[in-house]
């Protein structure tokens, strides 16, 4: 069959089984949009920002486990993607980023519109494609998607010239294979590491597990559980490895880093044997590289073979899936107990507890968070933006399943939070709660429009506190109390979402608060809260920038 | 602890390959000494010979970036294998009837070539190991060097060894093959090390 290069491309995303996908449109993919009507299964949601397109389609695919797609238009539309894919880069969530591009004969010529996005996005995808023939599409998307969602995730781009989306090929249906000499698959990790970060786990006599993003990725939570379980290790987590350890289990001690738990941090401090599982020993998450624990011996379970030994020497490499090496790890296992090792860090947890709750009335970012965790039963897919509120919804709610946590860790960028829990909230029928920022959810607003379009039960929380909190923070702390362009102005939240004609909710109290969380809750669309914080709060604890994790601090009189 | 290491890459010959691999040295922050790319034995991909200056901890990261891209289809580090290198470089060496003789008794001296005469010059053509290219550029400069081009190295493990890409039939074989390749971390319990 004779199909044109917009047909085999919606032909690839319908065998795909792609559900939705996220979009705008301009001159170069108008032969694209042409053909969309004949493909209802495939949804285009239009949104009103490219930069939301790819943010929707990386909070999709971090909710459902499935790769996210996105389309833009060449030049501005393909550069305004930009932020968004390497948001998904340095996090490894699976898109496919589709890009139309200028006529063939245009290309190198500076057509109109013409931004060269494979040169662009070298860095920030796992791999990209320029494509010049109609007949090269079906066999690219096929490895696009492959790329995209196996080893260690990460967003593949495809671009496509407006001539190739007319020229027609042959379609035989979908691919069945790829053959890429160049990617082979690292799941199954060799027997011989295995046996080594057996023998160093089975030595241990003050153990932990930082587990990482990996195991969510990996879907490896209940192979954790049992790992830990067996050889009795307290376990941390990373800021995008929440959710992979249900926070309620006797050996969830929170997650470790900048504004870990304090307990977490001495935990790693102190440990003999550090196993990290799915991570990537990030400078956030370990402090200081010089200084973090030095006697500890590390195991590092991972799918890339750069990241072993790229930030720390590791004693026991095992380069593989997480779920394929715990698997092989369990049976190698001694059942042992701790029981003086889980003493000890729980004594530090009890003297330094993070549920502290000052008695008041005032919203702070804290109570609000555990105010949501009741309300909600601590149930909710729960997406951020990045600031204090993220960091308030890291540490505060009880994340007992996987992919219930979503957040921008490595590039942490403000604006997430609207787009990407718009697109979690395709991926699942149950409300998505997105904990925004004054100063983030300023950046990507525009998206209230798509969100009633479609009427998505997203709850847009914002944690209003009237500055660009955490940059206040450290103005505060490490600048000398000068504020400067962090007192940020906004308009009335509640007015803003009912232009959109969404409901919008205000409130400045405890009681209010509260309250207007169950109203919120009551609703069957989308809603918009403004609550009013107490301005001038901190996060703690902290570990300030290039201290280490020993020096971490729980109050400003600590510096 | 080599710092110029030698590395043997084969690449998916397609365009925008050599891009990858560029953008992938300077985000990382690598330096490259030398990268010379060509035709290798197999249809469909290139060759790479690259010199990169670091220890071996870097090395074994550029090797294990590298390995990343997917058009990179196998590395070798050959740094401490017995090997072969070459390097040719064309010298326009200041050269006029007064003292030709003596410049041509140098180039004679590294066994060089000279492939174009003129009455204020000559080209020399050197083939050898980067020392003896050294060496006789070193010479030549007491006569003036006009202008000077080198192709950086070229290399091949001795013997019947070679650095090609292994044949491989499936993925389990794929992956061992993978992590052969990137074999320079020491296996077992080290002292502990890090930055
Ligand atoms: C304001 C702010 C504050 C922050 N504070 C902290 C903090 O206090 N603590 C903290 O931890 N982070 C913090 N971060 C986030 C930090 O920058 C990193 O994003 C985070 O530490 C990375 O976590 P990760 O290594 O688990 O995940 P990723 O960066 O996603 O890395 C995942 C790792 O797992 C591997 N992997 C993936 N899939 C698999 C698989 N199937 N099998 C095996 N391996 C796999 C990958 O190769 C990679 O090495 C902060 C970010 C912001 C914006
Ligand atoms: C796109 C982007 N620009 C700038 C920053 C730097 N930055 C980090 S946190 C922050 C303040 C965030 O303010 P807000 O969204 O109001 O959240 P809060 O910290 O007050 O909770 C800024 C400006 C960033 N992370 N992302």
């Amino acid at each position: 069959m004779r199909l044109s290069g917009a047909e085999i491309l919606m032909e690839c995303l319908r065998a795909e089984g792609v559900d939705v996908f996220f979009g705008y449109p301009g001159g170069v993919v108008l032969p694209l949009y042409h053909k969309l009507g004949a493909y209802p299964d495939v949804k285009h949601v239009l949104v009103r920002h490219e930069q939301a397109a790819a943010h929707a389609a990386d909070g999709y695919a971090r909710v459902s486990g499935r790769t996210g797609v996105c389309l833009a238009t060449s030049g501005p539309g393909a550069t305004n993607l930009v932020t968004g894919i390497t948001t998904a880069h340095m996090d490894s969530v699976p898109i496919v980023v589709i890009t139309g591009n200028v006529a063939r004969d245009l290309i190198g010529r500076d057509g109109f519109q013409e931004a060269d996005i494979t040169g662009i996005t070298l860095p920030i995808t796992k791999h990209n494609y320029l494509l010049m023939r109609a007949s090269e599409i079906a066999q690219a998307v096929k490895e696009a998607f492959h790329i995209a969602s196996t080893g260690r995730k990460g967003p593949v781009l495809v671009d496509i010239p407006k001539d190739v989306f007319i020229e027609e090929a042959d379609w035989d249906g979908y691919p069945t294979d790829v053959s890429l000499r160049g990617y082979p698959i690292m799941d199954i990790p060799r027997d011989d590491e295995v046996a080594v970060a057996a023998d160093v786990i089975n030595s241990a006599k003050k153990p932990i597990i930082i587990a990482g993003h990996g195991v969510v990725q990996s879907g490896a939570a209940a192979e954790l559980r049992q790992l830990a379980e067996l050889a009795d290790v307290p376990v941390l987590t990373t800021l995008l490895g929440i959710s992979g350890f249900p926070d309620d289990h006797p050996l969830s001690f929170g997650f470790l880093g900048m504004h870990g738990h304090f307990y977490a941090n001495m935990a790693a401090d102190r440990a003999d044997v550090v196993i990290g599982i799915g991570m990537r020993f990030d400078d956030r998450a370990m402090g200081r590289f010089k200084d973090f624990n030095p006697t500890a011996r590390i195991v590092h379970i991972d799918i890339d073979p750069a990241e072993i030994g790229k930030n720390f020497h590791t004693h026991a490499p095992v380069n593989g899936d997480v779920r394929e090496t715990l698997l092989r790890l369990l049976p190698r296992l001694e059942p042992v107990s701790h029981p003086q090792w889980r003493a000890e860090i729980e004594a530090i947890k009890a003297d330094h507890p993070t549920n502290y709750i000052d008695e008041g009335t005032a919203v702070t970012g804290p109570w609000l968070v555990q105010a949501l965790a009741e309300e909600t039963e601590g149930q909710a897919t729960v997406v951020t933006g990045v600031g204090q509120h993220q960091m308030w919804g890291a540490q505060y709610y009880p994340y007992t399943r996987p992919r219930q946590w979503v957040t921008s860790g490595g590039l942490g960028t403000m604006g997430y939070e609207v787009p990407a829990a718009m697109g979690a909230q395709f991926a699942q029928q149950e409300p998505v709660w997105s904990i925004c920022g004054d100063g983030g959810f300023q950046m990507t607003s525009q998206e209230l429009q798509t969100v009633r379009e479609h009427d998505l039960p997203v709850r847009f929380a914002i944690f209003n506190n009237g500055f660009l909190g955490m940059v206040r923070q450290w103005q505060e702390l490490f600048y000398e109390n000068n504020y400067h362009s962090v007192d940020i102005g906004q308009p009335d939240f509640v007015k803003l979402a009912e232009a959109y004609g969404i409901p919008g909710l205000r409130a400045t109290t405890r009681a209010e608060a509260r309250q207007v969380i169950r109203e919120a809750e009551a609703l069957d669309g989308p809603v918009v809260i403004d609550f009013q914080l107490e301005p001038e709060e901190n996060v703690w604890p902290m570990v300030p920038a290039g201290a280490a994790l020993s020096e971490t601090i729980e109050s400003a009189e600590d510096l | 602890m080599a710092s110029r290491n030698t590395i043997v890459a084969h690449v998916e010959d397609r365009p925008g390959v050599l891009a990858r691999v560029a953008s992938l040295f300077r985000r990382r922050g690598f330096n490259i000494e030398s990268l010379t790319v060509g035709q290798c034995e197999e249809p469909g991909l290139s060759r790479m010979t690259i010199v990169v200056d670091g220890d071996d901890h870097q090395v074994d990261q550029v090797c294990r970036q590298l390995f990343k891209l997917i058009d990179v289809v196998s590395i070798f580090d050959i740094t401490y294998e017995p090997m072969v290198d070459r390097e040719l470089a064309l010298i326009k060496v200041s050269a006029t009837n007064f003292n030709r003789r003596e410049v041509l008794d140098v180039v004679e001296m590294f066994r060089a070539d000279v492939v174009d005469v003129h009455s204020d010059s000559l080209i020399v053509q050197i083939l050898g190991d980067e020392g003896k290219v050294n060496a006789a550029l070193g010479m030549f400069q007491q006569f003036g060097v006009l202008e000077m081009v080198r192709t950086g190295r070229v290399a091949m493990r001795r013997g019947v060894e070679t650095s090609k890409p292994p044949p491989v039939s499936d993925s389990q074989q794929a992956a061992a093959a993978v992590r052969a390749m990137l074999g320079r971390r020491p296996e077992g319990v080290l002292p502990f090390a890090s930055d």
